[in-house]
């Protein structure tokens, strides 16, 4: 007797402990896209001046550069993969790595030996879990990204390029990572950063300036390049955080509204239970009064 | 009279904008000045000052430390790693 009751009340109560927990985090998810999206539209200038600026040099001169250099059959790439650190984010981690898996199936059925770079707990958590080998491993502030991360990914894997294959370079460089559309749209996506492909847009401008060079066109595009793959992650990261928190917010507001379904749920079974106590407590008293007076 | 249009950025954020008489940056080969009607150029900075004269109000200066910068039809984009307005 009674102990039902006492079960929904309990139910109720961690539920909605439960629900609070989700509430807050919706409310800090939400208030972080803002900061998160303004960060990434901030650092489009850098990015759109330098992709403008690699355009202009690689118009005028046969790009002869390491970075461009497609290798005749390519035998090794570096994957950088980038999850959340933590979770609360509905399939956000679980996706990119989904999409990971499809790239890395594609490479080794190609012949080409993946070297995975992780960005994330949740990555590393996956590859730890699964004692499967990956070369390097950033965590910490993936929702919040920091430029120095990306210089030191971008350094090292350029690095790696510009090794030779025999040695343990990569002969490429893919980026896995969530694209963000818009605050209810977030797809998780490959790109090849390496080699460098520079497409010639020039369609829109009829007036092609010729570039003085300084020092030279060389040196310029020996800067300008690891540069330009640094920005290129960097915006991603930036992209990919976003993403994070809009997932984040939206699995923390059904969560939410599941747990208050429960909770409606809990509370009529609840109501259901202590009338059918009282009911048979009734039936229970006039039955007791009934046998007492027919005696 | 003719003007340039001046942006400077910096890895996460827009450090500077609006129209300028003058710029003044240091290269790896040395200090260059850039006028409205510069031909187009695509330099390297070095570590030292930028100056902006902007064509109203005081002259900007800023401490870059690496990066680039181009120059096309008036169209001044200062690219640097780390940029810092005194």
């Amino acid at each position: 007797m009674g102990a039902q009751i006492r079960v929904y009340r309990q139910k109720i109560k961690s539920t909605s402990s439960m629900k609070k927990i989700f509430k807050a985090m919706e409310l800090i998810a939400t208030s972080r896209i803002g900061k998160a999206r303004a960060r990434a539209a901030a650092s489009t200038p850098y990015a759109e001046a330098i992709t403008r600026a690699v355009a202009a040099v690689a118009r005028e001169n046969d790009v002869e550069h390491v970075l461009t250099q497609r290798a005749e059959n390519p035998k090794r790439a570096a994957v950088l993969i980038m999850t959340s650190d933590r979770g609360l984010a509905g399939a956000y981690s679980t996706n990119v790595l989904k999409r990971s898996e499809s790239l890395l199936a594609r490479l080794a059925a190609n012949g080409i030996e993946a070297r995975p770079y992780l960005y994330g707990r949740k990555a590393q958590a996956f590859y730890d879990f699964r004692s499967r080998e990956y070369d390097k491993v950033w965590t910490g502030n993936t929702d919040n990204p920091e430029v120095e991360v990306a210089r030191e990914m971008g350094t090292l894997l350029v690095d790696r390029f510009s090794q030779d294959t025999d040695e343990g370079g990569v002969d490429e460089l893919y980026l896995v990572y969530t694209e963000f559309e818009s605050m209810v749209k977030q797809e998780p996506v490959v790109r090849r950063l390496l080699p460098l492909a520079v497409t010639e847009s020039d369609e829109d401008s009829p007036v092609v300036p010729y570039y003085e060079f300084e020092p030279d066109a060389e040196e310029v595009l020996d800067e300008l390049l690891p540069r330009y793959i640094e920005s290129r992650i960097f915006s991603a990261m930036l992209e990919a955080s976003a993403s994070e928190l809009a997932a984040r917010q939206r699995a923390m507001k059904s969560a939410a509204d599941n747990a208050d379904d429960l909770i409606r749920k809990y509370t009529l079974l609840r109501n259901n239970a202590r009338q059918a106590e009282i009911t048979q407590e009734l039936s229970e008293l006039i039955a007791g009064a009934d046998a007492l007076s027919s005696s | 009279m003719a003007e340039l249009d001046v942006q400077v950025v910096a890895t996460d954020h827009a450090v500077w904008q609006g129209k300028a008489r003058s710029v003044r940056g240091r290269t790896v080969e040395g200090d260059m000045g850039i006028l409205p009607g510069h031909t187009p150029v695509l330099a390297l900075l070095g570590q030292g000052e930028l100056v902006i004269e902007p064509t109203e109000g005081p002259t900007v200066t800023a401490q870059v430390n690496g990066g680039f910068f181009s120059v096309d039809s008036d169209q001044v984009t200062i690219v640097a790693d780390d940029a810092d307005l005194s």
